[in-house]
């Protein structure tokens, strides 16, 4: 059945035009064509009219069955928003080019460093031996200048993924671009052409100056904060005693309800294929045509809300891995997260809209039947606010008292005395303002969920370690009152009460009347193969300080943090719980997580989870992976300062490469 | 007056090694030989950093003094552990007087919002009459719930006179780049110290209110009105002096930072 699937999409290809890069090794006519334009750096080809060659495609150069690619590190001068910028590019490009591989394939991917400094490439997502992982200082000792590293890699997965440099802050500058990976027997969904839209961010600033901007000033590129002008029209819509007991409220905390992003449009160009939103990238596409569009995030610190209005959209895949066809109209992509969708467009151009998470900015493209159309650009919504959800002071009473309403949207006034009558005091103070500011509502049924599963638990303590009462596998988890340590002075303050927030799409979305895809919406094509309970469960906290750009886990920055032991073998529930009031993708080297969405065993497998504010998530590990992998924040500057971890996984008899106590050992 | 010498010379060579330090904080070694897990520990850091902020550098052209005063902050360090420049003074060019007091001190941050500072102060005056004085200097410095700026300092003096001063300083954004901040400071003492105008109890008490326009988040001039109070036995000391007890004067400066 998939191999007559793939033989009708060979069959459509062979008999397509050239932009179907995805397919051209097939026919060596188009190989030859493809050769001679992919040596080239991409601002010395010839500009077709048409930027849908974008990101350039490099099919790898067979040797005895292995793909070999030959990569190029090098600091050059390239048009970025049409101005002069220096880049860390790859082979010439921003982003680097589109890596094709097969499943079962060995590749052979040489890298050389033509930098002044180190570099390194990451390859984002894969299974691999650990000195193949491509973190300097984990991994291996990274490629100094004028060095070569060969990487060796048995592609043993398939889909969409990224690579990207792991050293310093490169990766912010340009050194990353995409990697797909063709399945072996077909993909089990058809469709007629695909692009691979890649969104990141760029700035003019050096990134070394935008971390000391950020160290002196943690709200330095915000400029959405809230004014006295803010001030008045919340008095007008809700009231000058509510609007008056809100601001006293965030003031109290020292929080700021604008803090969605560190970096924004303030300073960042949004990019989609390397194009600024006025450059247009652009698609073309035959009518009738079902589109597979890989949109990968390689934006250094941005989350981007993906729609193209008028058109909905088939999640068909995430993190590379193949999920239950979900239809949406929006979706947002952190960090390192990579989606696949299927779209059926109709005679008339469309624009794909990646809009900033903080409403600074965005990133657009077009998709269009003829080359020139352009669609109107959404303009952008209102940037979100945090909330006393984000807070973990929403929702106290629910897990006390069990007696409300289980419509969340009738929580604000009539609930909030009864709030205030023991649980919550922070919830009376601002019972009108929860409303008014845009609650982001959690779900009952996540809640019901972890309730009947059951958290034996009370607290959520930063670096425990259960080994009983775990909840059945493939389970939400609970809501629990945070410890009495909030981890200070790393960690500013802590939620209240920490609970899943994985219905939930994320602050600012899902009350624009159309669909928005949450966690809970992902479950995996085929049950998971061997799917079974966890031996143990290490739970770690996502720490920081805005104040002082201070970022951590368990309150420890990784220069004073122990490893993390997993042992080989085992079923590990790693439960995160996000104790600050942004959003963090939290991504672990050479082992897949399987996302614990209540899905049971169709468990959806990520390598990158998003851990929303006050949010409570377990993952499953099947700890299958001897050595050194890094678990990291994939907000760049995060990991920079400190939100970084060096997971080590031993099996018996080995010895620890940093003998002593270990984080998550018990 | 030696002591005031050297303590400028002792600032001036603190600034200096900062602003080296800075520039080699800001320029990163690599080891030839790659980087091994000690390595990355040692990267994979905040690091350090630095700020110099003139948060007030300011003319008063229509009082009698006609005073040029200034309010500078400076750290270098890390995330937790600083070393605090502070600096206030005032010229006054209508007569050739002028006073001034640094402070250099150790910091430490004890809660998520604020330093524990620990130092001396060196105060001076000149024109008229001239000066010096040291103090040991402890206080802290951070965020205060309310969201204001919240620094209280207790001084000991080299002839052990006991004295303090909380000064705090609020945000209040009318547009992104307009902001008024409005700030208050009170001096207080335990004993009487003649010869520097100070009478025990509470000094003197100002008031500010600038409203500045941040052409970039580093630059922004502004315009204020700032108020000063007397009280007690520093009132009578101010008018057996011939100064003014209540003054209130129009500012204009600048507040830059980098």
């Amino acid at each position: 059945m998939e191999k007559d699937i793939l033989l009708d999409q060979i069959d459509r290809v062979l008999s397509s035009r050239v932009s179907r890069r995805g397919f051209v090794q097939t026919a060596g006519a188009l190989t030859a064509l493809a050769g001679i334009e992919s040596i080239l750096p991409g601002y010395a080809r010839p500009q077709t009219g048409s930027s849908a060659a974008r990101p350039y495609a490099l099919e790898p150069r067979m040797e005895g069955g292995t793909a070999v690619y030959d990569l190029d590190i090098a600091e050059h001068r390239i048009p970025i928003a049409g101005r002069s910028a220096t880049a860390v590019t790859i082979n010439g490009t921003v982003p680097g080019p589109l890596l094709h591989l097969y499943e079962g394939q060995d590749a052979l991917l040489r890298v050389s460093n033509q930098l002044h400094e180190d570099t390194s490439i990451h390859w984002h997502g894969l299974i691999l031996p650990p000195e193949m992982d491509g973190v300097p200082g984990v991994s291996f000792p990274g490629i100094l200048p004028g060095q070569t590293f060969e990487y060796r890699i048995p592609l043993r997965q398939h889909g969409t993924y990224w690579y990207h440099s792991h050293s310093g802050l490169q990766e912010q500058v340009g050194h990353y671009g995409p990697l797909i990976i063709k399945p072996e027997g077909g993909y089990p969904y058809q469709f007629d052409r695909e692009y691979t839209i890649v969104l990141s961010d760029w700035t003019f600033e050096d990134p070394y100056q935008v971390l000391q901007n950020l160290k002196k000033q943690g709200n330095y590129y915000n400029r959405q904060r809230l004014t006295l002008i803010d001030f008045f029209r919340q008095v007008g819509r809700i009231g000058l005693g509510p609007a008056f007991r809100d601001r006293l409220m965030w003031d109290q905390m020292r929080m700021d309800p604008t803090d969605v992003m560190d970096i924004t449009g303030a300073t960042y160009t949004y990019l989609m294929n390397g194009l600024a939103p006025a450059e247009n990238w652009t698609g073309l596409f035959q009518p009738g045509e079902r589109v597979l569009l890989h949109f990968i995030n390689s934006g250094a610190a941005s989350y981007f809300d993906v729609r193209i209005p008028g058109l909905p959209m088939t999640v068909v895949q995430v993190s590379g891995q193949y999920v239950q066809p979900v239809e949406t109209d929006e979706f947002r992509i952190a960090s390192a997260e990579t989606y696949d969708v299927i779209i059926e467009p109709q005679d008339r151009p469309y624009t794909v809209f990646g809009e900033s998470m903080d409403r600074s900015g965005y990133a657009r493209g077009t998709l269009t039947p003829r080359e020139g159309l352009t669609a109107p650009v959404p303009s952008l919504r209102k940037r979100p606010l945090l909330t006393m959800a984000d807070m973990g002071m929403d929702h106290g009473v629910m897990g006390e008292g069990g007696s409300m309403s289980m419509d969340h949207g009738s929580m604000s006034m009539p609930a909030a005395p009864a709030a205030a009558a023991g649980v919550h005091d922070m919830m009376a103070m601002t019972p009108a303002v929860t409303q008014a500011a845009g609650t982001a509502p959690h779900d009952m049924s996540a809640m019901a969920a972890g309730a009947q599963t059951g958290d034996t638990a009370k607290y959520a303590i930063a670096g425990i370690v259960r080994t009983q009462g775990l909840r059945p596998p493939g389970t939400l988890p609970g809501m629990l009152e945070h410890e009495p340590d909030i981890h200070a002075p790393e960690n500013a303050a802590v939620p209240m009460m920490v609970q899943s927030r994985m219905s939930h799409p994320g602050m600012g979305l899902g009350t624009d009347g159309w669909r928005v895809l949450a966690y809970t919406d992902l479950r995996a094509l085929e049950p998971r193969q061997g799917f079974r309970a966890p031996d143990r469960e290490l739970e770690l906290h996502l720490t920081g300080n805005m104040e002082r750009f201070m970022w951590s886990i368990n309150g420890v920055p990784f220069k004073d943090a122990e490893l993390i032991r997993f042992n080989y073998g085992e079923r590990l529930r790693l439960t995160l719980v996000n104790d600050t009031m942004m959003n963090h993708p939290m991504h672990l080297h050479g082992m897949w997580l399987e996302l614990e969405n209540g899905q049971g065993e169709l468990i959806p497998r990520v390598h990158t989870v998003n851990v929303q504010p006050a949010e409570r998530l377990s993952m499953l590990i099947d700890v299958d992976a001897p050595g050194m992998w890094a678990f990291h924040c994939h907000i760049l500057y995060h990991m920079e300062v400190g939100m970084f971890r060096v997971v080590e996984v031993l099996r018996p008899g080995e010895e620890s490469i940093e003998p002593g106590a270990t984080e998550g050992h018990d | 007056m030696t002591k005031s010498v050297l303590c400028s010379a002792r600032g001036l060579i603190w600034f200096a090694a900062s602003l080296c330090a800075l520039m080699v904080g800001t320029s990163r070694s690599v080891e030839a030989q790659g980087l091994g897990l000690a390595d990355l520990r040692h990267m994979m850091d905040w690091g350090n950093a630095s700020l110099i902020l003139f948060d007030q550098l300011e003319y008063a052209p229509t009082t009698d003094d006609r005073p040029i005063s200034l309010d500078a902050i400076a750290w270098y360090g890390g995330a937790r552990n600083r070393l605090w420049l502070r600096a206030e003074g005032e010229q006054l060019t209508a007569t050739e007087g002028g006073e001034g007091e640094i402070q250099l001190s150790y910091g430490r941050l004890i809660t998520p919002f604020f330093d524990a500072l620990a130092g001396v102060r060196v105060d001076q005056t000149w024109g008229e009459k001239s000066a010096t004085r040291a103090h040991l200097a402890l206080g802290l410095a951070g965020l205060a719930p309310g969201r204001f700026e919240f620094s209280p300092s207790v001084f000991l003096s080299q002839d052990g006179d006991l004295s303090g001063r909380v000064e705090a300083e609020y945000q209040v954004l009318i547009t992104q780049q307009l902001i008024a901040a409005p700030e208050v400071g009170v001096d207080v003492a335990l004993q009487d110290v003649p010869e520097w105008g100070v009478g025990s109890g509470i000094g003197e008490a100002e008031a500010g209110l600038r409203l500045r326009y941040e052409f970039r988040r580093e630059f922004a001039p502004y315009l204020g009105y700032s108020w000063s109070r007397r009280f007690g036995e520093t009132a009578r000391l101010a008018r057996e002096h011939g100064e003014s007890v209540t003054e209130g004067a129009l500012v204009a400066g600048i507040r830059i930072w980098r």
